[in-house]
């Protein structure tokens, strides 16, 4: 059964353990300067922005459909069936495709390094596979962060906006979100707020490319007769005009010919 | 006794690829963060907007003419086949010479060939640039066999070459309008003045014009700078050809916008209106302007002058797409580091370089035309654009 993250912003306190364990979990330094610091980037791979006294998570979606995942022409990132998307760094030769087609801009590149590669949050992917819960959800102390089926979390979630209307906007991110996603979010004030984007549509990215590759291998079968045949009508007209000259072996621009005969 | 001749335009040549040399060891060695505006916000750039998009479009030429001469029997064409197959074959590799800079990792450039994806757009441009490469190499190898008198080799190029210029011109197609398919997959993050549905479809179409226009161009500067004759029926007819590609062009560019609903768009404050008002004057109205003109049309500078604005047309088309279009959502400015500019500096000078050192030592030029005197080793060798003294 596919996995998610389930975030309340509600029951957010910004204490940031989220990120402490986030960054553990992938062996990458926290102390308080990269606690001070807003926004993703490839040494933070979640991030709690604060806009007053509000909250709210970054972290990837961990999409159903992703669009990094299709756009990848190595195959590095993959939708495994347990719910996230996983990166192969030996297969990345760095085009940032992903970072590119990304809807929200997630994966962040290692700029500073000679030979950089693509970070972003895989959902713990080697923890889940193991049955446990993600570095954050774990760490998580008022339960804003939870881990779980993403089924579960997603009645749960209706089940919050459900009972206490007043505490949110009526709005599960992620239900529907370019055809839905790993991690659902809980909001009392608009995403858009915290840089979600608002005009997401309800369909998944990929299926925007596959529409006009799908059409390649007609396209190419097609392409072939249609300029062979062309070839050989063309041709055809020529020989029967040079038969008809009594064939004198001049075709128009014959002087020009370069090539040896 | 060839004395090295030291001119303008060869200093120029030197210091660019000087200064490259200085900038490839910074990207090397510091990173792609130390030499490039490259951002998070922003991850491709000028040498993917420039570099690899506007190098593939420009050599479009090569399917065109091939196509031309060889599937629509147009013989008048053969004699500036092999300039414009160089030039696209040049372009080529040095498409992937830029792409070994922008790669993060350049060394495993090769891993679309073997580790897959077929979903990727990405995945099927690399197939197809490596395949058309290929097909470009050996539609010119016929030159280097003739050079080397190998007729037996020759013989058997010569066997092969009609389902080899059927092969390149469906791979040059596709990936000329795969490129656009690229970009499909962002809606909400390229400027709506330039995405569209019909992306693959404006790139194939622009990537013609584009052909038939570094064709006339092509042939232009080799009559200035090489002394190469100019054949002008071909040239009128080519920029009657062009004219009719960028009719259509604009029409469909312009359906497609009001279809959308896009035109509203182009509000004076928003940064995007001059830049797409640029290009639509550069890459449409302009040159059809020009070419409905039969003076213009019949003249060599008129035809010369057309092509050279819709080249730079495509391109600002081209850099519109990679940059400007991708601005807003990106919420910030990109404009290319020194290194950057200094590398693409480098590359095209020295594609200029290998052309003028090809057309040196292979027979690129019809003999025909260049048993002139102007053809002597002084004058038809390495020399750079200087050489417009040379009327032809």
């Amino acid at each position: 059964m596919s996995k998610g993250i389930l975030y309340d912003a509600t029951l957010c306190i910004g204490c940031k353990l989220c990120e402490k364990g986030c960054a553990e979990r992938n062996g990458l330094p926290y102390d308080d300067d990269v606690a001070a610091e807003q926004k993703q980037s490839a040494h933070k791979l979640t991030v709690v922005l604060t806009k007053n006294d509000k909250f709210m998570r970054r972290l990837c979606m961990n999409c159903q459909d992703p669009s990094c995942a299709s756009v990848c022409p190595v195959g590095a990132l993959r939708k495994t069936s347990e719910g996230p998307v996983t990166y192969d760094a030996s297969r990345c030769m760095g085009c940032r495709y992903c970072m590119l087609a990304c809807p929200f801009s997630v994966p962040k590149y290692e700029w500073d390094k000679p030979l950089p590669l693509v970070r972003k949050c895989d959902m713990c992917f080697d923890r889940v596979a193991r049955g446990l819960q993600t570095a954050c959800a774990e760490a998580c102390p008022t339960g804003a962060t939870k881990f779980g089926n993403r089924e579960d979390l997603l009645s749960d979630a209706k089940d919050r906006i459900a009972k206490t209307p007043e505490n949110y906007v009526n709005h599960i991110f992620g239900l529907n979100e370019v055809g839905g996603t790993s991690v659902l979010l809980l909001s009392s004030i608009p995403f858009e707020e915290f840089g979600y984007r608002a005009d997401l549509s309800g369909e998944a990215l990929p299926l925007l490319t596959y529409r006009v590759l799908s059409h390649i291998p007609d396209l190419v079968t097609i392409g072939g007769v249609a300029l062979g045949g062309l070839w050989w009508l063309t041709n055809r007209k020529n020989e029967v005009a040079r038969e008809e000259q009594g064939d004198k072996g001049g075709t128009p621009g014959g002087a020009n010919e370069y090539a040896k005969t | 006794m060839q004395k090295p001749n030291i001119t303008f335009w060869r200093v120029v040549l030197v210091l660019i690829l000087l200064l490259g040399a200085y900038a490839t060891m910074v990207r090397f060695t510091r990173g792609l963060g130390a030499s490039t505006n490259l951002s998070d916000a922003f991850p491709w750039g000028l040498w993917v907007g420039f570099d690899v998009m506007c190098g593939v479009m420009l050599a479009a030429g090569g399917f065109t003419l091939t196509a031309a001469v060889y599937i629509l029997n147009l013989r008048e064409f053969k004699p500036i086949i092999r300039p414009t197959v160089l030039t696209a074959f040049l372009g080529y590799l040095l498409v992937v010479v830029a792409l070994l800079f922008d790669l993060g990792r350049g060394y495993r450039i090769w891993h679309p060939l073997v580790m897959w994806n077929p979903r990727s757009v990405m995945f099927e441009v690399a197939w197809c640039v490596t395949l058309y490469s290929t097909v470009l190499a050996l539609e010119f190898s016929s030159v280097v066999f003739e050079r080397l008198r190998f007729p037996k080799l020759l013989r058997l190029q010569k066997m092969i070459v009609i389902p080899l210029v059927i092969a390149g011109v469906m791979l040059s197609t596709l990936h000329q309008s795969s490129l656009g398919s690229l970009y499909l997959i962002v809606p909400n993050k390229l400027y709506p003045l330039w995405y569209t549905p019909l992306l693959p479809v404006l790139f194939f179409l622009s990537a013609l014009c584009v052909g038939l226009a570094m064709t006339i161009f092509e042939s232009s500067m080799s009559a200035r700078h090489f002394g190469k004759q100019l054949e002008m029926p071909l040239l009128r007819q080519l920029g009657r050809m062009l004219l009719v590609a960028l009719g259509v062009y604009t029409v469909v560019r312009f359906q497609d916008l009001l279809h959308r609903g896009a035109l509203h768009l182009l509000q004076w404050r928003s940064p995007e209106t001059p830049l797409f008002v640029l290009e639509m004057l550069l890459c449409s109205f302009a040159p059809i302007c020009l070419l409905l003109i039969p003076k213009v049309r019949k003249d060599a500078d008129g035809l010369y002058l057309s092509s050279v604005l819709c080249l730079l047309g495509f391109v600002t088309n081209r850099l519109n797409i990679a940059i400007t279009g991708m601005e807003r959502s990106a919420g910030q400015q990109y404009f290319p580091k020194w290194t950057e500019i200094s590398i693409t500096l480098a590359i095209i000078a020295s594609g200029f370089l290998v052309f003028a050192l090809a057309v040196k030592y292979l027979p690129i030029f019809d003999r025909v035309a260049s048993h002139q005197p102007v053809a002597e080793p002084e004058t038809a060798g390495g020399k750079l654009p200087e050489l417009s003294h040379v009327e032809s």
